[in-house]
């Protein structure tokens, strides 16, 4: 017990002082990297998270997490004053973003509950479908999204009569919200809720036998997902002053996907880890290598973490830790010992 | 700000000033070079534009000496992919990071719109537009610091509606276009033209990146006298193809960026319909002219390896302009960008000159390019397919010759305004 | 809707059908015996269609009327030796991890198509077919009158794929195999069956026809960047619609969505791409396992 209690204090000081150095880190950085760097990673990382909390603790690999964020970028693209092309809503951003925030959850729960009747693999491929048909759509449809060009002049809402879009506040905003985001995913992963679906992730078949209904329990995973990245969406889309199909595009839905994978899928922090390594990589591949080729850069990058340590630099610090800490390295099981990565291996029973 | 440049920089500064000391002794007075941000899309569906792009901007920096005004010019080249987002992204880095003292693009049209967005916030820097081609740049909003020396997708279109009426005696035309902004603007230019002239218009839309045009193709009217086709790239190429082994054999009106060297590069039956074609648009590849034949011997001299004898493309020639107007610009305040700019965009404003085909270009009250308009058909020449410049529109402003208030109150070019309309 | 139109739209959609079999067969194989999701399958029909290309047209330039025909070649051996490296390289040895090997399969693809963009350029190129399957022939009933002879051909070649298939997995020893893995893996190993060999032969058989499609449907329509995102998403649909690892499920599934896509875009031109969605919706509403797919345990 002793130990554990340690450890729980020593993490809680790791928190403490990582919070600490975020907080100032924009006194430290120019303005470009607190907005263009470490903004720009909050705000996918939201999405990011929200697909990590899905792999990890449900087992569900979805794609479509940067569709529900779309359905709240647009929802407030398409309903707030300023917007252009102009809408006929008008709605204030206090009755949008929550409005927002509601569709993104309910578009989580419809795609929960068309995907999960089906296996686990099968997920990856039916969500990657409604990503790129939401693609596609947001693209045909001229009369309300305003088709390729998308919506554009999303301002933002005022922060106590400040622009939300002002550096330092957006940099808060988006802190405290990734902050209270990742801390809700932590709550959930150990309430109730989140140990059955730890259990329905290992083993549907008994949690089923216990009585838990094992759809219901997935549906509701994607609706907190839904509500994760509905969050994300609405910040992305105020980041970006607008959203147009590019923000949904298949080329999105992959860089989510690639954050998550780099930053490891075995635990939430992965994500905001992984959004800033590629948001680095991004923004400097003209430096690093060839602008023309980014993606190959990615690429390779994103097949080196899947083939040489499939729980990403999260899962490489696990282990240097262990190794510091004198703990015998689990080496042949690394790789088993992260239950997303053997999902539904064809179970026997 | 204070200016606080960092090794690198000194050492580039340094090198410069021993480079060019011997030929520009007039560099001391500004040792600090100016930095050129362009912004073009090397990724994505319009990858090769991007690249031909770049081919005339390195060709004019390199001409130049890479100076201006007395200036050392130092070339940051970012890319993106089409997508405004990405854009955005890009042009902050090169503003906010890279320390860009005027930006150079970008490629596509609704990149354009969140540049221009972007723009209004750092009033101290100068944009001036790649070969984004929407109304909305400049006509409606347009912001104080961005400019455009290229003409826009709908005066791109000048001359081609008249004709096809009044010379060619079309009276039914159906346009068969991609459902996004930049085609909506062709179309809406075209659009106008030829209803006023008094033909009548039947409209086929197809969403973006649609690659089997059979079910469209069995829907033109048998009455249309004429098809308006307003495909880019491999959009092009698919429907032409189809239409072809359809055994289509309508006049072809073609929308700027369908006759271009995609097409004229692939081989295959979509030459047949090809040719005979009628567009129009900035450029033509064969001109009896010399300051354009001009031109184009230097690209081909300088690219030649790399791409064989094709010439520059529409896009690739607007970022020419662009970067023309730029370096005379410069020139005009001897690379004087002290007091936030304020010079060197009044002497921006006041240009006047011929560019690389040419036509005569000068600028609106929004900083819009009013310019001339050119008239193609596609001909074997050479050897080879290439729109060959037949007759010249001059001076065609942004709302083609329409009172600027009747022309916006029309409203913005959409799938539901075509611009089938008599104003 | 007049009779005519019906008759052209049906007659499109039968022959996208057509195409969307070819390549997706392959894709449903491969996950049929080693349950790997290939989401590089698209890249396949890409590096097929590339290989057909850097043959193609030197051969084409001279006059050589066979050039269509060692196209086709190139692009069945170009996509199945990228295939084989791909499962002998990366693939095999993850065996049972599916979502590694996923995850694997999305970064090759995102590596091969920059680097394709890199060697071909970003323009579309396309083949041209031999003389005989150039231009249209009559057809009673649709618009005009006539057809293009190469799409009639496409059904002609998709027709061959699947009976041949069908032939090998009924009566050939690797058949038997292959059918065997299907419904239950862990016993072919069991029965001393050699499953990386056979693993391999599989991937190079399912990689052999998204080259083969690459051709064929680089000589319907263009090819270019881009392509392979729309091929992996018909392969998606059309095995999720039809089932997976099965044969007929497959052409079942290429046919809803060749229809559903062709009178979508003549009814719906923008909203077409819903249809397909809507189609795949229905059937995991009704049948999660796909249409001719087995229950799903």
């Amino acid at each position: 017990m002793s130990t554990g209690n340690a450890l729980r204090s020593s993490s809680a000081l790791v928190t403490v002082s990582v919070l600490a150095v975020l907080v100032a880190l924009p006194f430290v950085l120019t303005e470009f990297w607190t907005t263009n760097i470490l903004v720009r990673a909050m705000v996918y990382g939201i999405v990011a998270l929200s697909l990590t909390f899905l792999a990890y603790y449900g087992g569900l690999l979805s794609l479509a997490q940067m569709v529900v964020a779309g359905v709240a970028g647009y929802t407030i693209a398409v309903s707030v004053p300023g917007a252009i092309p102009e809408n006929s809503l008008q709605i204030p951003y206090s009755l949008a973003i929550p409005l927002a925030v509601v569709l993104a959850t309910v578009s989580g729960l419809l795609i929960g509950a068309i995907a999960v009747r089906t296996r686990e693999i099968y997920l990856l491929m039916i969500t990657l479908a409604i990503a790129v048909s939401f693609y596609f759509f947001v693209q045909a449809n001229v009369e309300y999204l305003n088709g390729y060009e998308g919506i554009r002049n999303v301002l933002g809402p005022d922060i106590f009569g400040v622009p939300l879009r002002t550096p330092y506040v957006f940099y808060f905003v988006a802190l405290a919200t990734s902050f209270a985001l990742y801390a809700l995913v932590l709550y959930v992963s150990g309430s109730q809720f989140g140990l059955v679906l730890q259990g329905i992730r290992d083993n549907p078949r008994r949690l089923s036998a216990l009585g838990y209904n094992v759809a219901h329990h997935r549906i509701a995973a994607f609706g907190v997902a839904g509500f994760i990245a509905g969050i994300g969406g609405v910040l992305i889309t105020i980041y970006n002053i607008g959203i147009s199909p590019g923000t949904v595009s298949t080329h999105s839905t992959i860089s989510i996907l690639i954050m998550s994978v780099i930053g490891g899928l075995g635990h939430p922090i992965g994500a905001f880890i992984g959004a800033v390594i590629f948001t680095i990589i991004d923004t400097f591949a003209a430096d690093l290598y060839d602008r023309d080729r980014f993606n190959t850069l990615i690429g390779v990058v994103f097949l080196a973490i899947v083939v040489a340590s499939p729980d990403g630099v999260t899962g490489l610090a696990k282990r240097a830790g262990d190794l510091l800490r004198g703990l015998r390295l689990i080496a042949p099981g690394a790789v088993a010992a992260d239950p997303t990565l053997q999902a539904n291996v064809p179970s026997k029973d | 700000m204070t200016i606080k440049p960092n090794r690198r920089q000194v050492l580039q500064g340094a090198a410069a000033v021993a480079g060019t000391a011997v030929f520009a002794p007039a560099i001391h007075a500004n040792p600090a070079p100016i930095k050129l941000g362009t912004l073009a899309s090397l990724e994505g569906p319009l990858a090769i534009n991007g690249q031909d792009a770049y081919r005339v901007v390195e060709l004019l920096l390199e001409e130049a000496n890479y100076t201006a005004g007395g200036r050392k010019i130092e070339w940051i080249r970012e890319s993106s992919n089409a997508k405004p987002d990405v854009a955005l992204a890009r042009t902050r880095k090169l503003v906010e990071q890279d320390g860009s003292d005027i930006v150079l693009g970008p490629l596509s049209g609704a990149e354009g719109i969140a540049v221009r967005d972007y723009s209004r916030t750092v009033p101290t820097k100068t944009f001036i537009n790649g070969s984004s081609a929407s109304q909305d740049n400049t006509l409606r909003n347009s912001s104080e610091n961005y400019f455009r020396f290229s003409t826009d997708g709908t005066q791109w279109t000048a001359g081609l509606g008249e004709y096809a009426k009044n010379t060619l005696k079309i009276d039914e035309v159906t346009v068969v276009a991609s459902d996004y902004a930049f085609p909506y603007s062709q179309v809406f230019g075209f659009s106008l033209e030829y209803t006023r002239a008094g033909g009548k218009l039947n409209y086929l839309w197809t969403p973006f990146g649609t690659s089997d045009y059979t079910s469209l193709i069995a829907q033109i009217p048998k009455s249309s006298g004429a098809l308006y086709v307003v495909y880019g790239g491999s959009d092009g190429l698919a429907f032409l193809t189809q239409y072809a082994q359809a055994g289509g054999s309508l006049p072809l009106l073609g929308g700027t960026l369908l006759a271009d060297q995609t097409l004229f590069a692939a081989r295959g039956p979509h030459r047949k319909v090809l040719e005979g074609t009628v567009s129009a648009g900035p450029i033509g590849d064969y001109y009896e002219n010399d300051v354009w034949k001009d031109f184009l011997a230097r690209y081909t001299k300088r690219w030649s390896k790399d791409i064989g004898q094709q010439t520059p493309g529409t896009l690739a020639f607007a970022y020419s302009v662009n970067l023309q107007a730029t370096l005379l610009a410069l020139k005009a305040v001897d690379g004087d960008l002290s007091n936030d700019q304020a010079a060197f965009r009044e002497a921006l404003k006041k240009l006047e000159f011929k560019n690389y085909i040419d036509a005569h270009v000068k600028l609106d009250h929004n900083r819009q390019a009013i310019s001339d308009n050119f008239l193609n058909k596609v001909e074997v020449r050479d050897g080879r397919l290439q729109t060959v410049v037949f007759k010249k529109i001059p001076s065609v402003n942004q709302t083609l010759g329409f009172p600027e208030d009747k022309y916006i109150a029309l409203g913005a070019p959409s799938r539901n305004n075509p611009g089938n309309v008599q104003i | 809707m007049t009779l005519e139109m019906f008759a052209t739209v049906a007659l499109n959609g039968l022959t996208v059908a057509a195409l969307y079999f070819i390549v997706a067969i392959g894709f449903s194989l491969i996950f049929g015996l080693m349950r790997t999701v290939n989401m590089a399958h698209g890249t396949l029909f890409l590096v097929g269609a590339y290989a057909g290309v850097a043959v193609f047209y030197p051969l084409y330039d001279q006059g050589f009327s066979y050039a269509w025909i060692v196209a086709l070649a190139a692009g069945i051996a170009g996509a199945a030796v990228f295939g084989v490296l791909l499962q002998v390289t990366l693939l095999g040895w993850m065996q049972g991890q599916e979502l590694r090997q996923t995850l694997v399969t999305i970064g090759i693809s995102i590596i091969a198509a920059d680097q394709l963009l890199a060697i071909f350029g970003g323009n579309s190129q396309q083949f041209f077919p031999p003389d005989a399957l150039f231009g249209s022939v009559s057809v009673p009933l649709v618009q005009t009158g006539h057809y293009s002879t190469f799409r009639l051909f496409q059904i002609a070649v998709a027709a061959a794929v699947g009976v041949g298939l069908w032939l090998i997995l009924h009566k050939t020893k690797l058949g038997i195999i292959v059918r065997a893995g299907v419904d239950d893996r862990a016993m072919l190993s069991a029965c001393g069956v050699n499953v990386a060999l056979v693993s391999v032969l599989v991937f190079a058989i399912g990689a052999a026809l998204a080259g083969l499609a690459g051709v064929v449907g680089g000589t319907a329509q263009p090819f270019g960047q881009e392509k392979d995102v729309q091929f992996l998403l018909t392969s998606l649909v059309v095995v999720i619609v039809g089932g997976m690892g099965s044969l007929p499920g497959t052409a079942l599934g290429a046919l809803l969505v060749g229809m559903a896509e062709q009178f979508g875009q003549s009814l719906f031109p923008t909203y077409s791409v819903m249809f397909t969605l809507l189609l795949m919706v229905i059937v995991l509403a009704i049948r999660p396992q796909g249409l001719l797919g087995k229950r799903l345990t």
